[in-house]
């Protein structure tokens, strides 16, 4: 009796099954943050008030928090070369290394967001700040699951199992930095 | 993988609820699929009924429904739109016979992701559940059109359904996902999981549209799930997004939905070519007419596809230069797609054709969508266009697309490979009693209607009563005619479903390749057991080899050795 389908062990590509499929849904995420950041980036063209609203955005925390996420990949990248090389145990402590990162990020968005919101823009305060909130906020729903995703995936890891998989949520994980490089010159940068 | 092995992939008995209403076998999430749609197709018929009824008769009790008050005439027509695209369309075309066909056609037992294809279909159940929700909350379902436009989607102080129109929303968005999901499911599998020997162009003509469908909708719909974001902001927190008042702009909307809402068209076009190809080779029994033209014509399409959605937005204020440009490439898409047609006929010609009821369907697809692109040619082109405009002929235009796509074309299919899905035929007869009661009262309800456009006539309006222009003795004659053409249409259903489901269980018992096809799916048992084959099939042939020159039998299945 085996779990698998057949289907799911075939590679007539080459790629494995499970990688491809992460690239798929890179591909649909990518015109997802595509068309969010396109309406951004017309909308900031066409009026001028908006950067006088991006002038309040904090650089500094914002500046930090790519240092943060841009290490976490780094931890993602030694997970994956200890699962590589079988490592479990390492791959295991540099998983939730990417972990932390991502706690850290969300920790330092939360007091920034807090100090904003307390500052008096908020979502409604004026279409800038509501793209800001948005954009930002399906980010950080990514890095949510990012997390949620690789701490599941750290049980399997700590017996040995599915280390393929580090491969794949480290490749997700690059791509929630991509948006986040993104999204910082065009929140935080451009005044 | 545990719980997969106990539910999906054993040996033992499974209890009903295993089977099939938790199965992650591609072939039961097909029927779930199917028979979703199928109950969203009958509620989509009946909003019809009840606002044409209105239409042609206004103010009457119509039956079975009762008074039909200008909220409810909104939101009748608009639930009507978004169900038949969205909760019929959608699920039949690509989701029911994709997640029936490619694991068969391709020589496979399943989907990769067997647990992800049975959360697609339950994020769609979902979705169905919300959107019937949202049509009795208090306030009523939303009645701002299936394209949402805001500011009328986006404040409920204009559109007076609050929650109606959150929740149709939220169902819409809820639905996109499970695509998504199931488009991921598709693609990967295709790209990986073919059977040992099957080539790129020995793939069947119909699981390349479905993928292609795939593609196009997971490119398209992107930008859409971000403005749906953004409009559930704009509902329920405030924000401006499409608020001109607040610095918004809501032809953005426009651009977001319509840059998907094109493409959607092609989505669900092309696996409904598909189906057509694959009927119309095994009843013509002639190889298909240029098997690579029609490939590359279907990608040609769909790039194309991504250019041309602002030509529904010609009256929308767009800058004149760009409706110059949109009109060009509108006209363009119909070079590639007019190929497809000139490789279907010529597929006809000279051969053998076997009228049995999938051939009808099939063959009455390539009429009636004709019809179809040829009158979209008026509207892609921006001069007549601002004439044509929101009027009945773009009415007519889109359901003589639609109505082949979601209706001719799947007919087609399911009387094709009904004896794979069920092991028993359907009746002939009766099938052939359907058809001619859907395609003849199909062309009844929409000639009128396009001349009724051409007259001038306006679309979403409750009571033409009200104006004189279009109350005419004639005109009104014209909405009657179409109307009663539209309830003996929805009658003459009334044979299929009885046919439908009395051979499912009392048909005459079908063989393994009742239709001598050569493609995958009839190598396996009718109906193909968990797992599908018994050994696993390997392809050795292009899928269309039929009368091929010096074989005593006219077909040539893929996986026969020589």
């Amino acid at each position: 009796m085996s779990s698998v389908p057949i289907a799911t062990t075939r590679s007539a590509t080459g790629i494995p099954t499970g990688k491809l499929a992460v690239w798929w849904v890179l591909g649909s995420e990518i015109v997802i943050f595509g068309g969010l950041l396109a309406c951004y980036l017309l909308f900031r063209l066409m009026y001028e008030g908006w950067g006088v609203q991006a002038a309040y955005t904090n650089t500094t925390l914002g500046t930090l928090n790519t240092f943060v996420l841009l290490t976490s990949s780094l931890f993602a990248v030694l997970a994956h070369y200890y699962a590589e090389r079988k490592e479990a145990h390492k791959a295991f402590i540099n998983l939730w290394l990417t972990i932390g990162g991502a706690l850290t990020f969300l920790g330092i968005k939360t007091y920034e967001w807090g100090t904003e919101i307390a500052h008096g823009f908020t979502i409604t305060s004026h279409p800038f700040w509501s793209f800001y909130y948005t954009a930002a906020g399906i980010h950080a729903l990514h890095v949510i699951a990012g997390a949620i995703i690789m701490a599941i995936i750290s049980l399997d890891v700590l017996k040995s199992k599915n280390l393929h998989r580090v491969e794949l949520i480290g490749i997700y994980w690059h791509f929630v930095d991509i948006v986040w490089i993104f999204l910082f010159p065009l929140l935080y940068i451009a005044k | 993988m545990g719980q997969a092995a106990a539910s999906g992939h054993g040996h033992h008995e499974l209890s009903f609820f295993q089977k099939y209403l938790f199965s992650v076998d591609h072939k039961v999430i097909g029927m779930q699929y199917l028979f979703t749609g199928m109950v969203m197709a009958l509620l989509g018929g009946f909003f019809a009924y009840a606002f044409r009824m209105q239409l042609a008769f206004p103010g009457m009790d119509v039956p079975l429904f009762g008074q039909v008050s200008p909220v409810e005439y909104n939101a009748l027509i608009t639930n009507h739109g978004t169900i038949m695209i969205f909760w019929v369309a959608m699920p039949v075309l690509i989701a029911a016979f994709g997640n029936y066909l490619i694991p068969l056609m391709i020589g496979c037992d399943d989907m990769v992701f067997p647990r992800i294809n049975r959360l697609s279909y339950q994020i769609f159940l979902l979705s169905a559940i919300v959107l019937l929700v949202s049509l009795v909350v208090p306030g009523g379902g939303f009645g701002g059109a299936w394209t949402a436009y805001p500011p009328l989607s986006a404040n409920s102080e204009y559109n007076l359904t609050k929650l109606g129109s959150t929740l149709w929303l939220i169902a819409v968005a809820l639905e996109f996902v499970a695509f998504l999901l199931g488009g991921i499911n598709f693609i990967t599998t295709v790209m990986n999981s073919r059977a040992p020997g099957m080539k790129m162009y020995d793939i069947p003509i119909v699981i390349w549209m479905i993928v292609i469908a795939s593609i196009l909708f997971m490119a398209s719909v992107g930008p859409l799930v971000a403005g749906a974001v953004m409009l559930l902001f704009d509902q329920t927190i405030g924000t401006g997004f499409f608020d001109p008042a607040r610095g918004g702009d809501p032809v953005l909307w426009q651009h977001l939905f319509w840059f998907f809402g094109h493409p959607e068209v092609y989505v669900v076009l092309l696996p409904a070519m598909g189906i057509v190809a694959e009927v119309m080779c095994v009843f013509a029994r002639k190889k298909l007419f240029g098997y690579k033209t029609v490939l590359y014509t279907a990608i040609a399409t769909g790039i194309l596809s991504f250019f041309v959605w602002a030509h529904h937005q010609f009256v929308s204020g767009i800058d004149p230069r760009m409706a110059n440009v949109f009109t060009v490439t509108t006209v363009l898409i119909s070079v590639p797609l007019a190929e497809m047609m000139f490789v279907y006929i010529a597929t006809l010609f000279g051969a053998s054709i076997e009228f049995k009821t999938p051939m009808l369907w099939a063959l009455a697809f390539i009429t009636e969508f004709l019809l179809g692109g040829v009158t979209g040619i008026f509207l892609g082109a921006s001069g007549a266009d601002i004439y044509f405009h929101d009027t009945y002929f773009v009415l007519a235009h889109f359901h003589y697309t639609f109505v082949p796509i979601a209706i001719i074309a799947v007919f087609a299919g399911l009387y094709m490979w009904f004896p794979k899905m069920f092991g028993r035929y359907m009746s002939e007869f009766w099938g052939k009693v359907h058809f001619w009661l859907t395609v003849i009262p199909f062309n009844l309800i929409f000639i009128p209607l396009f001349i009724l456009g051409a007259s001038g006539q306006h679309r979403r309006i409750y009571d033409f009563t009200k104006f004189p222009d279009l109350a005419t003795a004639g005109l009104q004659s014209l909405r009657q005619i179409a109307t009663v053409a539209l309830v003996v249409m929805l009658l003459g259903q009334i044979p299929f479903l009885i046919n439908f489901f009395y051979s499912m269980f009392r048909g005459k018992k079908a063989e393994k390749n009742p239709w001598n096809a050569n493609t995958l799916e009839w190598v396996a048992p009718s109906p193909p057991p968990h797992g599908n084959f018994a050994t696993m099939p390997e392809v050795y042939r292009g899928p269309y080899e039929y009368s091929v020159e010096g074989r005593a039998s006219d077909f040539w299945p893929q996986n026969e050795k020589a």
